[in-house]
């Protein structure tokens, strides 16, 4: 070590100066740092169980709750189609996967306002935060997912006309974009909600309302194809819709659905980061 | 060899208006321009004094045009006054905020502790907090997982490792806080303000960690208020001033000129003491002139060593007094009490005549060759302080002719030197 510094004196480990460039996000540290995303992991969910009764079972309790007032309202009072799918899995599937996006979205957008008092003191690489919440909602997804095979094979058992379609062999590169998604849009608000906070309160709703862009309570087949093209530009119509189809067997999804979605999946992620670089070196002074 | 070196550092901050985030204050902007009124988000005033040049338009250069090099194993001290920029400049090193322009280049792993416990979370436990707060400031599992013991143990507070954070005293947080910034063994570590907190044994502790970290080649950076820490750890000093390094030097002499500025009253030598000058005043009693004379009655700010010290006092009272009680303070540059005289512990009776009085106060002098500051007051014997006035005058003691010849350089230790007699049996 010494005598590498002594051959070139002119090497520094590293330098601080202002802001430049549009991608300024060092992979390699965020990587070094990848014990202290384990750890906030780690507290994320040590902290969520403490002084609580139930526990983990709360990860379980939401979107089970969720599923069965839609099935009642939605299903037995309203009664909107399902693509003739028992409407108990149906809108148990869209609220698994939504529930992952909400929940993800509302944490990470709050990154910077959350964390200003550490964030204030310290330096490690910011994405470290949202890259952690990601992760710990995945997980909490993971087990909701486990909840929903259970009620799948169930009513495969009880003798429920499904039957899962090859694109079932795509999941897991489904639930990749859906996490890149939603880490992509997180960032990008988070780097907004430090200039504009009026963001902060309006997440709340506009997330609610996204929801119902998105076949949540409906299928795909019912928007009228008019509405079709503008419709597909949400992101989340194409995820939501594939998982369906995937484990169901019966959807209207196409493929273009998921190219156009995969596409602003990128735009959003490549937004998100370059919004994300400009913000995390200076924010403190702003926020 | 250099482990940082600052360049042509500026930091700039923008005095509120911009794109301040929220429509209230927009709306709130726009109402008072059109009232007429002071855009309540536009104004910033410079609360201290000094810094109105810091400020162009609607920016403020909280630092400006910083050159430092800080070499491998130094312990460098940074002081200066609040709002001088030393916070911001940390800042900037532990890249809590990005500069303006110029560049710092560091070789190695900086470590800061700008405050105590950072990432603390008050439900994990001690143990628990130990790997949170040692990944917040950048070791791996398996490096904490090393030197855990050692870090339990410099805490001091194994007792209730498993207890969680929020249940610990102030103290004892901030214990486990710095014990594991002193274990991440960076190569550079940024200290700041934390010795203020702790007792005084565990100040003693981080103190020799400090000698430790510097004598094994690494380089600490500290910024405090408190010089005598700071002369006793530190092997460079540099003074910040309105976002500008004012002092780089030897802490003893960068401290020395730090305080110099801060002698408040210190006069031109004829001895007139400003009308503003009182730090307690009831209206009765004012100072108006002090000043020392030698042994040759002549006006002079230098006493001869071991020769009493004349204090000519001049004061206007605006009735007759007595039983009045005087205090005179000498203290060093640096701030320290070493000596006082009074008419507390005797029966002398000073009175004051309405109108001017001249009143001599003669001290026996022991204090060895250096500078000292004079501030005087006046109280009742109820305890209230009728005229007060801070650091009025410097001046030294001159250092004796030593007839021996001897082969060291500091001669004079300690702050007062005793009358002895040597007698041998």
């Amino acid at each position: 070590m010494e005598q590498k510094v002594d051959k070139d004196p002119g090497s520094w480990d590293m330098v601080i100066k202002p802001k430049t460039g549009w991608f300024d996000i060092d992979l390699k540290e965020l990587w070094r740092y990848r014990d202290l995303i384990g750890m906030f992991v780690k507290r994320d969910f040590v902290t969520f169980y403490k002084q609580t009764i139930l526990g983990p079972l709360w990860y379980v309790i939401q979107p089970l709750m969720t599923t069965v007032v839609f099935t009642v309202i939605f299903g037995n009072f309203a009664k909107i189609p399902t693509d003739g799918l028992p409407p108990f899995l149906f809108y148990l599937a869209g609220n698994v996967v939504w529930g992952y996006f909400a929940n993800t979205l509302k944490q990470t957008s709050d990154t910077f306002n959350v964390n200003a008092s550490i964030f204030g003191k310290v330096y490690f690489p910011r994405l470290t935060v949202p890259a952690a919440v990601s992760l710990v909602n995945f997980a909490q997804f993971f087990i909701q997912l486990v909840l929903f095979l259970g009620f799948y094979f169930y009513f495969m058992a009880i003798g429920t006309p499904i039957t899962p379609s090859l694109w079932i062999l795509a999941v897991p590169l489904l639930l990749l974009q859906m996490a890149i998604l939603t880490f992509g849009i997180g960032i990008l608000l988070s780097s907004l909600t430090t200039k504009y906070k009026d963001l902060r309160f309006a997440m709340g709703f506009v997330i609610q309302l996204w929801m119902y862009a998105t076949p949540i309570v409906y299928p795909l087949s019912q928007v009228p194809d008019k509405y079709r093209t503008l419709y597909v530009l949400n992101p989340m119509v194409s995820i939501v819709e594939s998982f369906r189809y995937a484990f169901l067997g019966s959807g209207a999804i196409r493929m273009d659905y998921v190219l156009i979605s995969w596409l602003v999946t990128i735009v959003c992620l490549t937004i998100g980061i370059i919004l994300f670089s400009r913000v995390e070196k200076t924010f403190m002074d702003t926020v | 060899m250099s482990v940082i070196k600052i360049e042509n550092l500026w930091k700039e901050y923008r005095l509120g208006v911009i794109g301040h985030g929220t429509l209230t204050h927009d709306l709130q902007s726009w109402w008072a321009r059109k009232r007429g009124k002071e855009d309540p988000n536009s104004q910033l005033t410079p609360v201290l004094a000094g810094q109105e040049k810091q400020i162009d338009g609607n920016r403020f250069w909280a630092l400006r045009d910083i050159n430092l090099e800080v070499k491998q194993g130094e312990i460098l001290g940074i002081i200066g006054k609040n709002g001088a920029g030393k916070s911001t400049l940390l800042k900037i090193l532990s890249r809590v905020t990005a500069p303006t322009q110029g560049s710092i280049k560091v070789k190695g792993r900086i470590a800061s502790l700008l405050e105590v416990g950072t990432g603390f979370h008050p439900e994990l436990t001690g143990l628990e907090n130990i790997f949170m707060n040692g990944a917040i400031l950048g070791m791996s599992k398996q490096e904490i997982k090393w030197k855990l013991d050692e870090i339990i143990d410099f805490s001091g507070v194994e007792a209730f490792i498993d207890t969680p954070v929020k249940r610990y005293s102030s103290g004892m947080y901030v214990r486990l806080a710095f014990a594991v910034a002193a274990h991440l063994e960076p190569e550079i570590l940024i200290v700041d303000e934390v010795l203020a907190v702790g007792d005084a044994d565990f100040q003693k502790k981080c103190i020799g960690k400090m000698k430790d970290v510097s004598t094994q080649g690494r380089t600490v950076l500290v910024v405090s208020h408190n010089l005598i820490t700071i002369r006793a750890l530190c092997t460079h000093c540099i003074e910040i001033k309105n976002g500008s390094v004012a002092g780089n030097g030897n802490p003893k002499e960068i401290i020395q000129q730090y305080l110099h500025q801060n002698i408040k009253n210190e006069n031109d030598g004829s001895g007139y003491i400003d009308k503003n000058a009182s730090m307690y005043n009831t209206g009765h009693i004012k100072f108006t002139r002090l000043y020392i004379s030698n042994e040759k009655e002549m006006l002079s700010s230098v006493v001869k060593y071991c020769y009493d010290i004349n204090i000519h006092l001049q004061l206007t009272s605006d009735n007759s007094y007595s039983d009045l009680l005087f205090h005179v303070y000498i203290k060093t540059t640096e701030g320290l009490i070493v000596s006082y005289a009074t008419n507390l512990y005797s029966d002398f009776d000073v009175c004051l005549k309405k109108g001017e009085n001249n009143l001599l106060i003669k001290l026996s002098n022991n204090l060895q060759p250096a500078s000292y500051i004079v501030s005087v007051s006046i109280s009742k014997v109820d305890g209230i302080t009728m005229e007060y006035v801070e650091d009025i005058m410097k001046f030294s003691i001159s250092e004796p002719v030593i007839k021996r010849a001897i082969k060291w350089n500091d001669p004079y230790r300690g702050l007062t030197v005793m009358n002895s007699d040597w007698i041998i049996s």
